[in-house]
């Protein structure tokens, strides 16, 4: 397998949330606006990025007995980084992200990556890997984010789509709106770009 | 009373998994089956009492002390992790039959959100101790409920014939999107 495909595996065939149905917690919590869905894939891609790098780069030095608590320390101290960065520079969304920030530290995504692929490949796949599965998880919530938007609020990124006052489906920007539209979303997934990939 | 509305408060109307979104893993891979489910849900019960009491005390009585609240992620996770694996091994030791119930939920319980999310929820309530093992009890009885229900649907939901692209996780979510809404009807219950 060559770099390109590594790279863009994580984009659509084997994309993080509608196909490998990995980190559904924050997926379903911080969809109820695309800003806040890019946000927040953004967030885990550098955590995925930096993670993938470091363990690549270690993988020699970490027993394999215990390789599973230093990934996940590893993990945190990057989530750290990203918490603590949010928070002095964009206060807003740190605010309506909250508890989801250091939970990115749980987000299966990231434990599977760092398992599957960094400990056992070089320091340029890895980055690759890290980058394009980031990318995959950071495009699928800002779709999920712009469609419960869209839905629920008559906005995209917050610009009024529909004029003042629009009529829209509160439902979609509520919590149950979360899983019903991620459920349709990944049904149309399965009906229509599983079969032709 | 406040007790009161707190157990209220997280079973039904901000119910863990239903509206804060945490321990969605768990829900949707182990809610096959309701034995299955009961058998989760103790272990949850179990864990998350333990871990927000002993984060609780890490927190207040060393990383608030020393001033490094930033190591608060890096210090749970690990704290977590390491109280699953010895709730794992004096299990093993002291009880055997619970193990036999328990033992394969636990190392699952790890990467499971809930746990992590509740311990990082009461610090940023500002509870003091008491809430905070009343918050952490009631909302892994809520988790352990919203398993159980779940699983129920589920079961039915095998017996039915679904359109194939719905299949799995697609029928699943909006299950569980119909059941959220469902527990909306407990908003107001309590202020």
């Amino acid at each position: 397998m060559n770099n390109l495909q590594v790279f863009t595996r994580g984009l659509v065939k084997e994309n993080p949330i509608f196909v490998l149905l990995l980190g559904m917690c924050p997926t379903l919590a911080v969809s109820s606006s695309a800003f806040n869905g890019l946000g927040m894939g953004l967030a885990a891609t550098f955590v995925l990025v930096c993670s993938n790098v470091v363990i690549a780069l270690l993988k020699n030095l970490i027993p394999d007995k215990v390789r599973i608590p230093a990934f996940i320390v590893v993990i945190a101290s990057f989530v750290t980084i990203v918490d603590l960065s949010m928070q002095a520079f964009t206060p807003a969304l740190s605010e309506s992200l909250g508890v989801f920030i250091p939970l990115i530290v749980v987000n299966c995504i990231i434990l599977a990556r760092a398992e599957a692929f960094a400990s056992k490949n070089g320091v340029l796949g890895s980055l690759l890997d890290g980058l394009g599965m980031g990318l995959g998880f950071a495009i699928a919530l800002t779709i999920l984010g712009g469609i419960r938007e869209i839905l629920g609020d008559g906005k995209f990124f917050g610009f009024p789509l529909f004029g003042e006052n629009p009529t829209t489906i509160l439902l979609f920007i509520l919590p149950p709106g979360a899983f019903i539209a991620l459920g349709l979303v990944i049904a149309f997934v399965n009906k229509f770009v599983k079969k032709t990939a | 009373m406040t007790y009161f509305n707190i157990i209220i408060g997280s079973i039904f109307v901000n119910n863990i998994v239903l509206a804060l979104f945490l321990g969605i893993c768990p829900f949707l891979g182990v809610s096959s089956k309701v034995s299955t489910s009961v058998g989760m849900g103790a272990a949850v019960v179990f864990v998350m009492t333990l871990a927000t009491l002993v984060t609780y005390l890490i927190q207040t009585l060393v990383l608030i002390p020393l001033s490094i609240g930033f190591m608060q992620t890096v210090v749970y996770i690990l704290v977590i992790a390491a109280l699953v694996q010895m709730v794992e091994i004096i299990l093993k030791k002291i009880s055997q039959p619970l193990y036999q119930a328990l033992g394969i939920f636990l190392p699952l319980i790890t990467t499971n959100c809930a746990v992590l999310g509740v311990a990082l929820l009461v610090i940023k309530k500002n509870m003091p101790l008491a809430d905070a093992m009343v918050y952490a009890v009631a909302n892994a009885i809520g988790f352990t409920f919203a398993l159980i229900v779940f699983a129920g649907l589920r079961e039915r939901l095998a017996l039915v014939d679904i359109p194939k692209p719905m299949r799995g996780a697609p029928i699943a979510l909006i299950t569980a999107g119909l059941l959220s809404l469902a527990f909306m009807g407990f908003a107001g219950l309590v202020k």
